[in-house]
């Protein structure tokens, strides 16, 4: 009987060597292990074996019957590896095929520029508040220290409306004045945002409809070196973590002292390019120590308060990040345009 | 304002601080330098500069002062000399063109040798003939038979100016041989004045600056004149009527003039800041401005006298009266009113004070005796003129920005020194001074802890008496405060003592150098954070619409009705609501605010399909509506959603697109973005709106509020624009009721862990029954256990019969708490059946 089985599992196991596909292998498993093969008549006749032969034979039959097994189960996995091979050898793509078309919506530029803005300045404790488009000359002008005939109005080229006093505002200042007197006497960290407006030419410079974004702060001892360390920390998060700052002594009307901030050009990094017109530095924003006659405007003491206001422009912000040449892409809206962003 | 190095070195010693670092901290400081020109002497080395730099240096030795001994005629050529020059070297024939040595021609040896600059072989000038400066590097070439090699220079091609008449003359103490460069070489900056600095709008103020800034000693013009004419007292008699007006008026009277050119330097200072020279008198006036800020007016004493009939002249400045007219310089006739000034004699105004001269009494080639203003002006009442005159000049840019009253002494002074020594005149002693209102300067007390609170730095009282002193300001230092006195040549600081303090502190911080003070972040309390509900709402609405695949949009808010008119058909009026209207638009199409978004949006639309089949956008922003409540108009935030054109671009699989895009895009469109916002219960009911199509339109509302109306936009609307064939789609929402209507918050579902049950019926209706009362009876009946009910067909035809449709549906059954049986299922959906029955008249179509 031993050497019977011998015999069974050496024709298996040589069978089993010929065997490369699915169905031979069902096949083979139904000859050799299967309930009409050779192994099972040896199970089948071991009642007729001596008490002594029977416990040998079993034994050596059942690790017959687990060696075909096993060898069955490594043939199975062989000849499964070949089919995926097989199979991922048909199936290679062109992938320089293009993908299939979508459409997906975006955000205009400038409200991306703004919403960066918005982020920066809230993580600085800064808030957004905003007011009206269409203002009085009083809130655009005169509350901000510039009364009739101040050289100051001068910088803006106003739109009036056929109102009187009634304009459309030159910037977001107003609400500097409109935000001091609905927060006083508390102290104010805001940004005021929105669109302005200058009777200006339009080109591919200066539009007569522009978004700006203000900012004031007021409180207790608050200096311009609070105005330099918080203007900086924006422009380091807003082009770059190294970005050198500079601030000149400028002039505006509500602010003294006054102030612009250049960045150092991030294009050429300072050597001078067309950006930057050759200087190496970027204009990006006006600031300075809120004038104590805005203050007043507001409510607040100068004697007591003090406070500093900064004001940009996000399109000019945008235009400089993306080098765009012509300002008037913003409200053309030309999707070729848009979907760059 | 632009500035010579060579003019500012009268005034400061420059000559160790480089032009870039002199530059570079003048412009820290507050006076923008945008721009320096080279004018002979070597632009900085490399590529890197702070600034826009222009211009070309001189090379010493092919460029420098030479002699011209004899000017010869030209064999072959009238236009044309031939020059004996002598550069030190050698002596040279040099051929030249130029007009301004044809009257030495032929004259032999010159008595006095004409002084000028001589570029040689192979030196590298600009080319005078051309326009614009292109340079050109010297070579040898025969001139009508005359070899030439080298070239006596204009200004042109030297980039000194745009002179090219004729050939440059130095001044006869030129130094023969010397390079150019060393003699005469210089760089002009251009320096941004803003209004604080108005007192800087001159060379010496500028100066001013650069000593405070470089811890030098200004050196302060004199303002000494000699006078040996008889005393001007008796001559003209000075009269102010309006000192609020003009508080200032100083006259200087100089006899035996000799009109001609000034002096060869004067001409080019003058040229180097874009100025033409005019003659020895008018140059003085020009020239004093420059110097030290004191516009100045020259009168033609002889021709007052004239006017005077032989009395003494009576000079005094008025407003002008109703109706009056005046001349001007430039011969033009102004309308004058009543705040406009005027200058008079006693047979009538000639000159508009501190903005232009009169043609009649103006300086001309025959006058001998001139009569010299300064004056002192109210700033805002010139303002105010130069707006209803409508004209500019150097003169009233100075003026309407404030000259110190003190100036107007000093003004006439160096002017009369200047005629004397320019024209060989003879000054008349003592001045003519009416100064009814003097200015009182400024004092103003300064503690330490001012410069801390405001600037963030600690100063003591000596530096910052130090910083003001370079300034012109005498200090008084107390034990605790110092005071300040305002010196009078500035009018920038306020009476108010806390703005005057303000403005001080702009002065330190400019002088101890912004770069100085440190970054520094904010010690003040932060303040208490309020909500912002409609900022973030307007930011949620955005992600909703872009998620959805919109392209936001951000349009003019200036229009004019009749673009906004083109979102109606013709035969539809719009609303007579006024604009708001502007008085001073910049284009003719968009002199109004506009009272539709929809119109600026279908204007992009129509924009955007002349390069592309498919567009969808929107746009958030204001309209603007007039208000009864008051003058300023109500800015209404609106919403709108437009698309156009194929569902989707075809690509190399999709051969065929998936369709126009059509109501139900957009009303898919508005479901998810409702949905989006948790908007409830939300209809839609058929609307009537003029833009839209009939059949195609309708409202989205909550309860009995109106968001949205949204359709088809009107084929007569459609015509309007030039759109292509597809039909536009448009969404137009109330912000204000979207909103009110957006929950705060919202509750969700559990979702069940119960396997749900899907069947599907169909129903026959009569046509004209709206699918939304269908659904809204399945849902209704069908309680919390039906938890979706979706329409997948709709479907007509003869075997169903005329005027019905059929509607299928697709059903999920599911409950939260168990698994349902078909029992259940049957059961309701009977229930479903019966009611639609009973109610709505439909019949089930067998599955």
């Amino acid at each position: 009987m031993l050497e019977k089985l011998e015999q069974i599992k050496l024709d298996a196991l040589a069978a089993m060597d010929k065997i490369t596909d699915q169905e031979s292998l069902l096949v083979w498993r139904a000859t050799y292990t299967g309930k009409k093969s050779a192994l099972m008549d040896i199970f089948n006749q071991m009642r007729e074996l001596s008490k002594e032969e029977r416990p040998l034979v079993g034994k050596r039959a059942n690790e017959v019957r687990q060696d075909l097994e096993k060898r069955y189960e490594e043939k199975q996995s062989e000849i499964k590896k070949e089919l995926l091979k097989e199979s991922l050898q048909s199936e290679i793509l062109d992938v320089t095929l293009p993908g299939r078309n979508l459409s997906h919506g975006r955000l205009h530029p400038t409200t991306q520029t703004l919403r960066r803005i918005y982020k920066i300045f809230a993580e600085m404790g800064f808030q957004v508040y905003r007011s009206r488009e269409v203002e009085t000359d009083d809130f655009n002008f005169t509350h901000l220290n510039m009364p009739q005939h101040h050289p100051a109005r001068d910088m803006w080229d106003t739109f009036y409306t056929n109102t009187e006093g009634v304009i459309l505002r030159t910037h977001t200042s107003p609400g500097q004045i409109h935000a001091m007197k609905e927060y006083f006497p508390e102290p104010i960290r805001v940004i005021l945002p929105g669109m302005c407006y200058r009777y200006e030419q339009v080109s591919t410079r200066s539009e007569m409809q522009f978004t700006q974004v203000e900012g004031l702060a007021v409180g207790h001892d608050i200096t311009f070196g609070d105005l330099k360390g918080t203007l900086s920390d924006f422009a380091r998060r807003l082009f770059d973590a190294d970005v050198r700052t500079r601030f000149r002594a400028s002039h505006f009307p509500f602010t003294e002292p006054s102030a612009e901030m250049d960045v150092e050009c991030f294009v050429c990094n300072g050597d001078g390019c067309s950006v930057c017109k050759q200087t190496g530095w970027l204009e990006i924003l006006g600031s300075g120590m809120v004038h104590p006659n805005v203050l007043r405007a507001g409510g607040y003491d100068p004697e007591v308060y003090s406070g500093f206001a900064f004001g940009m422009g996000p399109e000019r912000l945008t235009m400089l990040l993306h080098r765009i040449g012509d300002i008037r892409n913003f409200w053309r809206n030309d999707m070729r345009f848009l979907e760059q962003f | 304002m632009k500035v010579p190095l060579s003019w500012l070195k009268d005034y400061v010693d420059i000559d160790e601080i480089p032009i870039e670092e002199l530059s570079r901290k003048i412009t820290v400081a507050g006076l923008e330098v945008e721009e320096i020109k080279f004018v002979g002497l070597n632009p900085p080395v490399g590529d890197k500069h702070d600034f826009k730099v222009l211009g070309m240096p001189w090379d010493k030795e092919l460029i420098v002062v030479a002699e011209v001994t004899e000017v010869g005629a030209h064999p072959d050529a009238d236009r044309l000399v031939l020059c004996q020059l002598n550069d030190g070297e050698q002596v040279h024939t040099v051929l030249t063109g130029a007009p301004n040595l044809y009257e030495y021609k032929g004259k032999g040896l010159l008595e006095k040798p004409l002084k000028v600059a001589y570029a040689k072989l192979g030196a590298t000038i600009y080319d005078g003939h051309k326009e614009g400066y292109h340079l050109t590097k010297l070579k040898k070439a025969k001139i009508r038979g005359v070899e030439s090699y080298s070239m006596i220079c204009s200004e042109k091609e030297l980039g000194i100016s745009e002179e090219h008449e004729g050939i440059m003359v130095l001044d006869d103490d030129a130094p023969v041989g010397m390079p150019l460069a060393d003699y005469m070489g210089d760089a002009v900056l251009d320096i941004a004045i803003t209004p604080n600095i108005a007192r800087d709008a001159n060379i010496l103020g500028v100066a001013r600056e650069v000593a405070a800034i470089f811890g030098k000693d200004l050196k302060e013009p004199k303002y000494d004149f000699l006078a040996e004419g008889d005393p001007i007292n008796g001559q003209v008699f000075l009269e102010i009527k309006e000192p609020e007006l003009n508080l200032r008026f100083v006259l200087g009277l100089i006899k035996n003039v000799e009109i001609k050119p000034s002096p060869e330097w004067v001409q080019r200072r003058l040229r180097l800041i874009d100025q033409r020279p005019i003659n020895n008198v008018v140059d003085v006036t020009n020239y004093v401005m420059f110097d030290i800020g004191q516009p100045l007016h020259a009168f033609d004493y002889d021709v007052l006298l004239e006017r005077a009939e032989g009395k003494t002249p009576h000079v005094y400045t008025r407003t002008a009266e109703k109706g009056e007219k005046i001349t001007t310089l430039d011969g033009i006739e102004h309308n004058l009113l009543p705040h406009n000034v005027l200058v008079c004699d006693d047979k009538g105004s000639h000159s508009i004070a501190g903005i232009m001269g009169g043609t009649e009494t103006e300086v001309s080639d025959q006058t001998t005796t001139v009569l010299l203003e300064g004056a002192h002006w109210n700033y805002i009442n010139i303002r105010k003129s130069l707006g209803n005159l409508r004209m500019h000049s150097e003169a009233s840019y100075r003026f309407s920005r404030g000259v110190h009253p003190a100036m107007a002494e000093r003004g006439v002074r160096r002017g009369l020194e200047f005629m004397r020594l320019w024209s060989g005149g003879i000054v008349s002693k003592g001045l003519l001074d009416e100064y009814p209102l003097p200015t009182a300067d400024p004092v103003v007390e300064i503690f330490s802890r001012d410069v801390r609170r405001n600037l963030g730095v600690d100063l003591s009282l000596k530096e910052i008496g130090k910083i003001l002193s370079s300034l012109g300001f005498s200090v008084e230092i107390g034990e605790k405060s110092l005071k300040a006195t305002t010196p009078d040549h500035r009018l920038d600081i306020d009476h108010d003592p806390i703005i005057a303090k303000a403005d001080i502190m702009e002065e330190i911080a400019r002088i101890y150098g912004y770069d100085n003070i440190p970054e520094t972040r904010m010690a003040d309390v932060l303040p208490k954070q309020r909500a912002n509900p409609s900022l973030e709402f307007e930011e949620n609405l955005r992600d909703l619409l872009v998620a959805l695949g919109l392209q936001e949009i951000i349009t003019y808010r200036m229009t004019s009705p009749e673009r906004e008119g083109r979102r109606l058909p013709p035969e539809v009026k719009p609303d007579n609501k006024p604009y708001v209207e502007l008085v001073n638009p910049i284009a003719a199409d968009r002199f109004v605010m506009r009272k539709s978004l929809l119109s600026s949006v279908l204007e992009i639309i129509e924009g955007n399909l002349k390069i592309r089949e498919r567009v969808a956008v929107f746009e958030l922003g204001h309209i603007y509506i007039s208000s009864e409540a008051g003058p300023l108009p109500d800015e209404k935030p609106r919403l709108v959603i437009a698309m156009t054109g194929p569902r989707q671009n075809t690509d190399w699989q999709v051969k065929e697109n998936l369709g126009i895009t059509d109501f139900y895009d957009l009303k898919g469109i508005c479901d998810e973005f409702l949905n989006g916002l948790h908007i409830e219960n939300f209809t839609y009911q058929g609307h009537d709106h003029p833009s839209f199509h009939p059949g195609k339109c309708a409202s989205i509302n909550v309860e009995n509020r109106q968001l949205a109306v949204i359709g088809e936009i009107h084929p007569a609307v459609h015509a309007q624009h030039n759109f292509r064939d597809t039909p536009v789609l448009a969404a137009a929402f109330n912000l204000e009721s979207l909103i009110e209507s957006a929950p705060l918050r919202h509750d969700t579902v559990p979702v069940s862990v119960y396997p749900p049950i899907l069947e599907d019926i169909a129903l026959i209706i009569d046509e004209d029954i709206p699918a939304s009362k269908v659904e809204a009876l399945i849902d209704q009946t069908g309680g919390k256990t039906v938890t979706n009910v979706r329409l997948f067909d709709v479907y007509r035809s003869e075997q169903i019969g005329q005027g019905k449709k059929s509607l299928a549906y697709s059903l999920t059954y599911q409950d939260p708490d168990r698994t349902l049986t078909d029992k259940d299922v049957a059961k309701l959906r009977n229930k479903i059946v019966k009611r639609l029955e009973r109610e709505l008249s439909t019949e089930l179509r067998d599955a």
